[in-house]
């Protein structure tokens, strides 16, 4: 795919700005010693309720989500700002991005004792970068800025063009 | 080769090109860490507290059996029996289901991994049938099991008070009757050599408050009364952050009570099975006033000055004990009071909403109590000072106030911020904090945190038997003990004459009297 300048800087900021915001949430949580998920999920609404309640009240199930949750966090975080196997990275952004928005969807008559930062109806903050980061799954840039251009240079083929 | 080195070297700094975004976000995090690192310490520098539980921490072998008996089994009696160790297995059974379809409720499992108090329960006096059996059942149930499990042999019903008083097999009793009997029972029951854990309020008259006193002490029998906010680590966690002078000199306490449904109101349903045929009403009546045999009365005795001491005596004690546990009040000098039937319309006698004052000019603080039944709208428990305020219930906040002398400095420098709580407490958390997350403040702010994580929940009414039972054991004083069941009572009883006499009324402290 051929990007012009603009599109190649513009779509890099983005990968950037969204990796640094799963960066600090992950490490926000790491460096909190009474972080966890717990609070969250317990209150979750939705059709998917009865599932997020379920990992809450396993305390075994809930060390695992707290750690998967925050390494999680941090890895994509890492995956996207120095795109590194970005493309998984990505993925994984729009799975972890997808549980948080169907366990608090902001749909009609349901309420969360959660703050949130704003009023939102059927999209909200979760929704829009989920939706940018499937944007940048249709326009990769880290083969062309990152480290994945390191690693995929031979086998695809890029010669810095 | 000039060209492919340069080439190469292209490659890498494109590789490479956002690695200094990390150094971004490294520097821009140690920068807030260090900030917050020093919001901390100037506030550590203030707020010092003690992460310890005096209850939970002592150790007292219980190895010695004691063995009770229940006077009224009624609603509270059954909540006393289970945080005691004793539940009627259909309830059992139906926890238990709950359990099976609901892993989130955990009612069972907290009962039954609640700690054994090597107790028996030896006598069981109601004066309704159903009640009596109810509780007979319950305390046989020894095994903690659901209807299918193994009873113990039922304790002996007794149909009065002074019978199972008689009994040369209890040494100590839980009295849960209606508070037209608290005093009479507890006075006979120290009389008779044994233990007491009665309800609040301890009495129901000021001349019988004297004499509980005196019974209990001449007897030297061991005394709990029901306030079991004794036990919780939020008042603990306020009284020291009060002893070290954090909120600075308290002026003004407010509390309240903001109930508004049926229940609340004391508007418990009616049993039609229930009669004179199998509700021994004399004695219900007992001292109070004689009155035909009414089931409103029976079983909604806490609407009627006859049997009960209304909103004073059953929920402004609550309070009131509270702020004597963390302030160490004592006897108010003076009390005014006001309110009305004003929603509940359905022949009550006793107020549904209240507002009372007290005033301790040693102290040099007011203390007022506002409460209604056809409200729900929180209002907190608040202790004012010049320097923070401090709201406490089951959790606990701390902010320092904005016009403060102590935190001026530190507030002026942002060091401080009077909207975040320069100390906030939940039981069970992990740890004492004072700055946490947005998401973590709210949880604390509405007393929402769960905290199945660390440590196990404990229910604050089975640690006050407990602590009775400990006391019995080791012959120490419980932490309500009857000196500060005498404050209570008095304090509810010159709220209760101030609005039922409709004047200002006085403690005199030399003379020992309600004037």
């Amino acid at each position: 795919m051929k990007y012009t300048n603009t599109q190649l800087s513009l779509l890099i900021i983005l990968r950037v700005l969204i990796g640094w915001h799963f960066l600090y949430e992950g490490l926000a949580k790491l460096t909190n010693p009474n972080w966890s998920s717990i609070g969250y999920l317990m209150d979750s609404g939705g059709f998917l309720k009865g599932f997020f309640e379920s990992l809450a009240s396993n305390p075994q199930v809930l060390e695992v989500v707290d750690f998967m949750n925050t390494w999680g966090l941090i890895a994509i975080g890492l995956g996207l700002v120095l795109g590194l196997f970005s493309r998984v990275a990505v993925w994984a952004g729009v799975v972890l991005l997808a549980m948080y928005y169907l366990s608090h969807p902001p749909f009609v008559g349901i309420k969360y004792s959660m703050p949130s930062e704003g009023n939102y109806l059927v999209v909200n903050k979760i929704l829009i970068e989920l939706s940018a980061l499937l944007v940048l799954l249709v326009f990769p840039t880290s083969k062309r800025i990152g480290i994945d251009r390191l690693i995929f240079r031979k086998k695809e083929g890029y010669h810095g063009k | 080769m000039e060209n492919k080195y340069k080439n190469s070297r292209r490659e890498v700094i494109k590789g490479l090109l956002t690695f200094p975004v990390l150094g971004g976000l490294a520097y821009s995090w140690f920068k807030k860490k260090k900030y917050e690192d020093l919001m901390k310490i100037a506030i550590r520098e203030e707020v010092q507290l003690e992460n310890s539980n005096p209850v939970l921490a002592r150790t007292v072998s219980n190895e010695k059996l004691i063995r009770l008996g229940i006077i009224g089994a009624g609603g509270r009696g059954r909540y006393l029996l289970r945080a005691a160790g004793f539940l009627h297995p259909e309830t059992i059974d139906s926890w238990i289901e709950a359990a099976a379809n609901n892993s989130s409720d955990k009612r069972y499992k907290d009962f039954y991994d609640q700690d054994d108090l090597n107790i028996v329960i030896n006598g069981v006096c109601d004066i309704w049938d159903q009640n009596a059996e109810y509780a007979q059942l319950t305390c046989a149930n020894i095994n903690r099991v659901g209807s299918v499990g193994n009873m113990a042999k039922l304790p002996t019903r007794y149909s009065t008070y002074q019978e199972l008083l008689a009994a040369p097999d209890i040494d100590a009793v839980i009295i849960a009757t209606p508070d037209h009997w608290h005093g009479t029972i507890t006075i006979a029951a120290a009389k008779a050599g044994k233990h007491v854990y009665c309800e609040k309020p301890m009495t129901w008259t000021v001349p019988e408050t004297f004499e509980v006193v005196k019974a209990v002490k001449e007897n030297n029998v061991v005394f709990q009364l029901g306030h079991q906010n004794r036990q919780n680590e939020s008042y603990f966690k306020a009284k020291e952050a009060y002893d070290k002078g954090i909120l600075g000199k308290v002026n003004l306490v407010e509390v309240t009570t903001n109930r508004n449904s049926p229940n609340g109101a004391w508007v418990y349903d009616i049993d039609p099975t229930a009669g004179p045929h199998n509700i021994d009403w004399k004695q219900f009546i007992g001292p109070a006033p004689d009155h035909p045999f009414s089931p409103e009365r029976f079983f909604r005795w806490r609407c009627w000055w006859d049997y009960s001491t209304g909103l004073s005596g059953d929920l402004f004690t609550h309070e009131y004990d509270a702020m004597n546990q963390i302030l160490g009040l004592g006897i108010p000098h003076s009390a005014v009071s006001s309110g009305g039937i004003y929603f509940y319309k359905d022949g009550r006698t006793v107020p549904d909403v209240l507002q009372q004052t007290f005033e301790y000019p040693h102290k040099d603080l007011t203390l007022m109590y506002s409460a209604s039944l056809a409200s729900n709208m929180h209002r907190g428990n608040r202790i004012m000072g010049h320097d923070a305020y401090m709201e406490v219930g089951g959790n606990l906040q701390i902010f320092a106030d904005r016009e403060s002398t102590k935190y001026k400095e530190k507030i002026q420098n942002h060091l401080i911020d009077p909207n975040i709580p320069i100390y906030s407490f939940t039981p069970g958390m992990k740890q004492v904090d004072a700055i946490t997350s947005a998401t973590e403040q709210y949880f604390v702010g509405r007393g929402l945190l769960y905290t199945y994580r660390h440590g196990k929940r404990v229910d604050t009414t089975h640690l006050h038997i407990k602590d009775w039972l400990d006391c019995i054991r080791t012959g120490d004083q419980p932490e309500c003990n009857v000196d500060v069941g005498f404050e209570e009572a008095i304090s509810a009883h010159m709220g209760t004459i101030a609005y039922r006499e409709n004047r200002k009324v006085y403690w005199d402290e030399e003379k020992q009297e309600i004037i």
